[in-house]
């Protein structure tokens, strides 16, 4: 019976793929200088005193630590895992840097080892895709490129430590004003702790002309990550930033608390894109990255905040990148892929709070789930008083692959405003045999059929993302997805 | 309001005194124990609470409501003031909860059906009935059916015997009455119809005079396999009247089941509706029509429950706001590991007349099988100024135009309803009392 060898071909793809081992999972040995475990006011001094850091910011931590001291872990989410214990991590790992660097040559070896082996070679990157790479290796930066050209035009790149030293003013006026150091356990945790990330501030008018790029990775044993990106484009400015994420094979659940922040002042447009690869635990759910993500954006007027993601990776996924649509006729978007696979669990939506008038927002969600993965959509559209004319359009659609995963929906839609427009729809559907029957028929194989059709089914998402982008995300799909048919 | 409100509420010693004044068998007892103990635990819901995250219920909280012991009088006068639709067939009246036997009817009947009131089934044959109640809506985590079973006393019984069919709707009216203190009427709703039967059941819930009450219902429903059951719960409730109902139903293989919450009055209205969908084949229908004035609030929360292969349901809530209402809908789905070929539909719409209206919805679903149809859909939206327009330049007032297309909004609801005098009155009251907006 066709359909019957067409089942076990895919049984058989299924099992290959799932066999494949994490492309991205090796540790460098790098040597590390390490706080010892535990989290403390003590721990929190020691961090900025090592990073130099002026007395308000200090003062900012401590006062996230003590509302975390008062917060208890949130329980509300979808997924479920072994709980953290905050006092058995280290919250401090930077590479020891041998010498000041002066060029991109000055690079440890090993660490440029590892860029090279995760295809991000610096020199590549600078020479033929024209991409700016801040690349974050444990928390530190270590090499950001193309700072010359972007500094030309006024625009500043750089990590959040160089950002504080140079640029303290600029920090101290946003820090903190979209995603307030009290803001929910996690960010609070981050506030207090991070160690560094990124921050962008594009002057007023000008737009960044190329894409601005960060290679986040986790590498110590035993110690999260809790970067903080800042990014602020300032009236009429424009800017597109990728973020991308892998981490190295480990046993134990590592953690990651970040904060983004966006702030698109009038007129501005940012574009925020991520492909997430971090490593998802084997096929027995052991191990994997514990993602918890507050990212947020404010759009004044007119501006226009889009967030694209595509989360692959990650044992558990918890993130809800939101925009408050705080100025008249801002805009705020939202592309989302979500893949989960074996016993990864992804808690991911958005947030779009809609204060201003005519205020317009579009979310896509696409969510698939294959193995025993649980996938589940959270999303918030809330239309204030004074949102007159507010418009918003949701759609979230669901892949199951396979009879054991799960998909889950759970819109908010709060309207307090009559002259507004709220649309939601949702939908469920699995890879049709005669879908899958169809393509085998025109020479392609099961698992060419299943990814033409979940790139098919992704291709809203995608579409929004940057070439480069595009092509790394629809890799890593098939990567993850390991064809199964239902 | 006519009441002086100043005791706090004491359900602790009105459940002594209860306990002793209306008595019941053993086991009953002991969960009427149990439950008024999980209400203790409980306390009412906060908005701390997922499911109650946009219903605050402290008004209620604050009223020492006082569930009547005895039987409370009512004037057939005063019944027909309140201009519940005439169905014709069997008609029980339950007032503050009670039965009241005078202004009942159970004629007419075909044999092998038996609706009478909860004491006096209990009273008497005791076995059926006294195995089911409180099986389906247990008190655990839920305040306000842990309230209900704990002051178990009386409600409406309805039993259809296996293959029998009554053509005519019973109709179950539940009407508060506050007196001098604000009235807690507690009912309880159990219905079992046998394999191959089918009724239609229409529960109204209306309230007397401007004190505040509490009309806290708990309906438990078995659908046996290949059975048809209609039901209808119009709430019209009286402006300073509190309605919290919750309605569970479990259905049997290729059975059908649909309910419709028609709600039209009350300060706060609540409605949850649980059905579970078990056995293979069977179809469930959920349909709510919610009218909001003034600064009610109106709460409709749904539970399908797949827990079969095979099973269909469909849900369709309708809400028009007016004035400074609120509204809540949270639908949730949720389709069982192994529940294959479900096909799931649910659709919230919300029409908001005026400028404080608001609307909240949370459609929700949780799948756990893949070979399934689940779409839901919500929209709150406004009329539409174009088709306004189109009326407008055909000579139609302002006014007309509006009540017209609210009308139109609410029309494939009404056509669901299959009782006439229900969709009638409905359809009257939605050209006449229709909020017109600004």
């Amino acid at each position: 019976m066709a359909a019957g060898n067409v089942m076990s071909t895919a049984t058989q793809t299924v099992e290959e793929l799932a066999k494949q081992e994490y492309k991205y999972g090796f540790v460098t040995d790098v040597e590390q200088e390490t706080i010892p475990k535990g989290l403390s006011e003590d721990v929190i001094r020691r961090i900025s005193a090592i990073k130099q850091e002026p007395e308000w910011l200090l003062e900012w931590r401590l006062n996230a630590f003590r509302v975390w001291s008062k917060m208890s872990e949130p329980e509300w989410h979808n997924v479920h895992y072994n709980k953290v214990d905050y006092q058995d991590i280290s919250y401090y790992s930077a590479p020891k840097q041998k010498k000041q660097l002066e060029s991109l040559d000055d690079v440890d070896p090993e660490i440029r080892a590892t860029f090279d082996k995760l295809g991000i070679s610096l020199d590549e990157q600078k020479r033929l895709s024209g991409v700016a790479v801040d690349a974050v290796f444990d928390s530190v930066s270590v090499a950001t490129t193309f700072k010359g050209t972007l500094a030309n035009l006024g625009i500043i790149f750089c990590s959040f430590s160089e950002a504080v030293r140079d640029h303290p003013e600029l920090v101290r006026k946003y820090l903190g004003t979209v995603v307030p150091h009290s803001d929910n356990f996690f960010a609070a945790l981050n506030s207090a702790v991070f160690s560094d990330g990124s921050f962008a501030y594009i002057p007023k008018g000008v737009k960044c002309p190329m894409e601005l790029s960060t290679y986040f990775r986790i590498n110590a044993a035993n110690t999260g990550q809790f970067e903080r990106t800042l990014l602020v484009a300032d009236e009429g400015a424009e800017v597109s930033y990728l973020e991308g994420c892998t981490a190295p094979q480990r046993d134990e659940n590592q953690l990651h608390a970040a904060v983004v922040e966006l702030v698109a002042l009038e007129g501005a447009t940012i574009k925020y894109s991520t492909v997430q690869n971090w490593y998802p635990g084997d096929a027995e759910g052991k191990g994997g990255i514990y993602n918890f993500v507050t990212k947020r954006g404010t759009a004044f007027d007119n501006a226009k905040i889009t967030w694209t993601q595509v989360e692959t990776g990650s044992a558990i996924t918890w993130k809800y990148p939101s925009c408050i649509l705080q100025g008249d006729n801002s805009v705020g978007e939202f592309y989302s892929v979500a893949v989960t696979n074996n016993r990864q669990q992804a808690d991911t939506g958005t947030k779009m709070v809609h204060l201003g008038k005519n205020t317009r927002s579009t979310i896509i969600s696409k969510g698939i789930s294959a193995g025993l993965g649980q996938n589940t959509y959270r999303g918030l559209v809330r239309i204030g008083k004074g949102a007159t004319s507010a418009r918003n359009f949701s759609q979230c659609d669901s892949l199951l692959i396979g009879d054991r995963c799960g998909a889950h929906t759970f819109p908010y839609l709060e309207v307090k405003n009559t002259s507004s427009q709220v649309e939601h729809e949702a939908s469920t559907s699995k890879i049709g045999e005669d879908q899958i029957f169809y393509c085998r028929q025109r020479g392609l194989s099961t698992e060419d059929a299943v990814n033409l059709i979940v790139n098919g089914f992704c291709k809203e998402v995608f579409r929004e993302l940057p070439m480069e982008f595009a092509v790394e995300a629809q890799k890593l799909l098939s990567i993850s997805l390991e064809g199964s048919v239902g | 309001m006519s009441q002086v409100v100043t005791a706090a509420p004491d359900y602790a010693g009105q459940f002594a005194a209860w306990s002793s004044a209306v008595p019941l068998p053993a086991p009953l007892a002991d969960m009427r124990r149990d439950a008024f103990q999980s209400f203790e635990q409980l306390g009412f819901p906060t908005t701390r609470l997922e499911e109650w995250r946009f219903t605050n219920v402290a008004p209620i909280t604050k009223i020492p409501f006082v569930a009547p012991e005895g039987a409370s009088s009512l004037s057939r006068e005063s019944l027909d003031r309140l201009q519940l639709p005439q169905l014709g067939g069997a008609e029980l009246v339950f007032v503050n909860g009670r039965l009241a036997p005078d202004l009942s009817s159970t004629t007419g009947l075909p044999d092998g059906v038996r609706v009478a009131g909860l004491a006096e089934m209990l009273a008497g044959q005791a076995g059926a009935v006294a195995g089911r109640v409180g099986q389906l809506a247990g008190a655990a985590g839920q305040a306000f059916t842990a309230l209900n079973t704990a002051f178990l006393g009386d409600g409406a019984v309805v039993e259809v015997d296996d293959g029998v069919v009554v053509e005519t709707p019973i109709h179950l009216l539940f009407v508060t009455s506050p007196d001098t203190a604000p009235v807690l009427s507690q009912p309880r709703v159990v219905v079992s119809a046998g394999a191959n039967s089918q009724v239609c059941l229409v529960e109204s819930h209306a309230g007397t005079g401007e004190g505040a009450y509490l009309s806290n219902a708990v309906s438990e429903m078995w659908v046996a396999d290949h059975a048809v059951v209609d039901h209808y719960v119009v709430a019209r409730e009286a402006d300073a009247g509190y309605h919290v109902g919750q309605l569970v139903a479990t259905l049997g293989r290729a059975s059908n089941f649909s309910s419709h919450a028609i709600t039209l009055g009350g300060a706060i209205v609540r409605n949850e509706a649980r059905v579970i969908l078990g056995g293979e084949g069977g179809e469930c229908t959920l349909n709510g029509l919610y009218l909001g004035t003034g600064r009610q609030l109106v709460d409709n929360q749904t539970t399908i429950d797949h827990a079969t292969p095979h099973c269909d349901s469909h849900e369709l809530y309708k809400g028009i706001l007016d004035g400074q209402s609120r509204a809540v809908f949270n639908g949730k789905i949720i389709v069982r590991l192994d529940a294959q070929k479900t096909d799931a539909k649910q659709s919230n719409k919300a029409l908001l007349l005026s400028e404080g209206a608001q609307v909240t919805t949370k459609p929700q679903l949780e799948i756990f099988a893949d070979d399934v149809k689940c779409t839901h859909g919500a929209t709150v939206g406004q009329l539409d100024d174009e088709a306004l327009f189109y009326l407008r330049s055909r000579a139609l007032s302002e006014e007309q135009a509006r009540q017209l297309l609210v009308h139109a909004f609410a029309a494939d609801l009404l056509g669901h309803i299959k009782v006439g005098a229900i969709r009638e009155q409905l359809d009257a009251l939605l050209l006449e009392r229709l909020p017109v907006g600004s």
